[in-house]
């Protein structure tokens, strides 16, 4: 190849220098405008600025584009910067949320809350004294007891609507959707009234972790029966002309296929309890010890531990109660990144 | 019988000439059936087949001697996918599903009380119209998957693994890459997997339904040379909107049509017969593109 000719890959459908130029320049000007109408305005307060500078920047942008390139231009580009604010609005709570349990639970925080539990401690003793450790092994002993009832059962209604889709399917797909809706409490005082009084007669981890149960089933049956009617039926065809039965169509192609789905069904049923109180205040009794078993015996747990120390009312209970939601946040987060990892491992056995 | 050499010597001749369909299908020898030991065929007599109160399919009796091809043809909404799916039993799924009639394997009615409809699928395998394998195993797997599915032992895994990829002419493009996934093949892999997955638990009849249909030309061939090898050893039966495909590949074909009420059987016949003398004249209005 002779004189070879270098040709500079150039993007000619970005936005010129001018063409940015205006849009900070726009961005700007409705910066300014927000300033100078709750300066002029009784209208007061953050709130105001952001969404007087929303309004602004939106009629702005679809002004001048209204300018430039006509009215459907002008349509596109009012409803760009609708979707830009719904997204924002969407963010920024979530966001406010962890930076102010992050603010406030930090001076919290130390070692010794993980390695210690309340048993010697009360909440209104100074910092280091006790710690989580009880509240943190509770929470995660109700959840691990909750999924290991509540996932066979509500996978196996999900197959029940999809695969099988007997006669009861109608009234089994209604009673689920309705169980959903039903509040945590009365789901608490079913079991108290259920199993705890006539029963047990004596609180404990197992019965927190039954009304939890009756809170995940529905999160986990419903998300699991989208999942599973996305799986293509030429899969379960397939199977079936293989000479398989019916249930082992199920079990080795439509399960497997819809792997990660059923894994994020799981994850939404864990965050729908994981800071589930109510239930927990009627049935686990609130130790402040560190209980290893879930059938006797008061257990603790994170949300009790907040309810706790809110109430004992003094700087350091308070303090605590922030160390404790940071824990629960944090615990909560590292639940779903886990899960969405071995969720998203393709092929992974 | 033909050999492998001589049938892909032909199809290069019919690929290339622009002849009629008649001349396409009469460039093959006709097939004599039942020389080999696989089985004694297949025929349905008077199958019926409903949909609710759709009466979708009425009284087709055929027979599909061993070892032959033949190709369902006709236009859309006829029965014919409906017919193949009698025969392996996969109408059943459709809820409000019924049928009338028998189809006999070797003689014996695959509606029989007591029959294992697992096993009649074991012997009647299936190809779908869109590649279908299964998104969590390797292409390895997929074709060990029927294996597993039906609990079947085998003494030579990797044997059948490549017996069953040369058969269904994929091996030596995946021979490398085993253990990738069935996904990452192009749409005419996929589906020459797919029959691969089929052939692996020796069916003695293979349905194929519009196999090609959603396939580029170039695997369209690569499959319909699998047919021509498979039909040595297996009866095949094949639905198809492509006329060409049908004289190419079928040693029968049979014209089912839907005039507003159930899809019928109108002509069966040799493939040549049926492209350059059909008896019917809706069949040669058919065959020869006026309508359809």
């Amino acid at each position: 190849m002779s004189a070879a000719v270098t040709v500079t890959p150039t993007k000619p459908w970005k936005a010129s220098k001018r063409e940015r130029l205006t849009d900070v320049a726009i961005f700007l000007v409705a910066i300014f405008t927000s300033f100078v109408i709750v300066a002029l305005t009784p209208m007061q307060g953050k709130l105001a600025y952001f969404a007087i500078f929303f309004i602004a920047y939106a009629l702005l942008t679809s002004i001048f584009k209204a300018t430039q390139r006509g009215s459907a231009a002008a349509k596109d580009a009012l409803v760009n910067s609708l979707v830009a604010i719904g997204a924002i609005v969407t963010v920024v709570p979530v966001i406010s949320i962890l930076a102010t349990v992050l603010k406030k639970g930090l001076p919290g925080i130390s070692f010794g809350l993980f390695t210690h539990d309340m048993a010697l401690a009360t909440p209104t003793d100074p910092l280091n004294n006790g710690g989580i450790l009880h509240a943190i092994t509770g929470t995660l002993t109700l959840v691990v007891i909750a999924l290991i009832l509540s996932v066979p059962i509500g996978i196996l209604t999900a197959l029940y609507l999809t695969e099988i889709k007997g006669r009861f399917t109608g009234p089994i797909r209604f009673l689920v959707q309705a169980m959903s809706g039903v509040p945590s409490i009365v789901a608490g005082l079913f079991i108290l009234s259920a199993v705890l009084y006539p029963i047990t007669k004596a609180y404990s981890g197992l019965m927190g972790s039954l009304a939890l149960t009756i809170l995940m089933i529905p999160t986990i049956a419903r998300t699991s029966e989208e999942v599973l009617n996305l799986i293509p039926n030429e899969l379960r065809e397939a199977g079936t002309a293989l000479g398989a039965t019916q249930w082992r169509t199920v079990a080795m192609i439509v399960l497997p296929a819809a792997k990660s789905g059923l894994v994020t069904a799981i994850i939404l049923g864990v965050a729908r309890i994981a800071g589930e109180t109510a239930p927990i205040l009627l049935l686990t009794g609130g130790g402040d010890k560190v209980n290893p078993n879930a059938f006797n015996g008061p257990m603790g747990s994170l949300p009790y531990y907040i309810w706790k120390s809110f109430n004992a009312g003094s700087p350091e209970a308070i303090t605590r109660a922030w160390a404790g939601l940071l824990v629960l946040v944090g615990l909560v987060l590292i639940l779903f990144t886990m899960a969405r990892y071995l969720g998203s491992r393709k092929g992974a056995k | 019988m033909m050999t492998s050499h001589e049938n892909e010597k032909e199809k290069m001749d019919t690929t290339v000439k622009p002849s009629s369909l008649a001349d396409v299908a009469q460039s093959k020898s006709i097939k004599t059936p039942g020389t080999r030991a696989m089985g004694t065929g297949l025929e349905t007599r008077g199958v019926h087949a409903w949909f609710g109160k759709h009466h979708a399919l009425s009284n087709i009796s055929l027979d599909f001697a061993a070892g032959t091809v033949t190709a369902l043809i006709g236009p859309s909404g006829c029965g014919k996918s409906t017919f193949i799916r009698t025969i392996n039993r996969m109408h059943e799924f459709i809820p409000g599903a019924a049928m009338a009639g028998e189809v006999l394997l070797d003689g014996k009615d695959v509606y029989a009380p007591g029959t294992d409809v697992t096993k009649i699928r074991l012997q009647i395998g299936m190809v779908f119209q869109k590649p279908n394998p299964f998104p969590s195993m390797t292409i390895g797997e997929n074709v060990l998957s029927g294996l597993k599915l039906a609990q079947l032992k085998v003494e030579n895994k990797d044997e059948l693994l490549e017996e069953s990829l040369e058969r269904a002419g994929l091996w030596s493009e995946v021979k490398d890459r085993l253990s990738a996934h069935g996904g990452s093949l192009s749409g005419g892999q996929q589906q020459r997997l797919c029959i691969a997955r089929a052939l692996a638990v020796r069916p003695q009849v293979l349905l194929m339904d519009e196999p090609c249909s959603a396939l580029d030309p170039g695997s369209t061939l690569r499959i319909e040379e699998t047919i021509r090898h498979l039909s040595d050893t297996m009866t095949i039966i094949i639905v198809t909107h492509n006329m060409q495909q049908a004289a190419r590949v079928s040693d029968y074909t049979a014209f089912f049509l839907s005039d507003g009420g159930p899809g019928q059987m109108i002509e069966v016949a040799p493939t040549s017969e049926i492209f350059s003398r059909p008896q019917d004249q809706r069949t040669e209005n058919y065959v020869t593109g006026r309508f359809g």
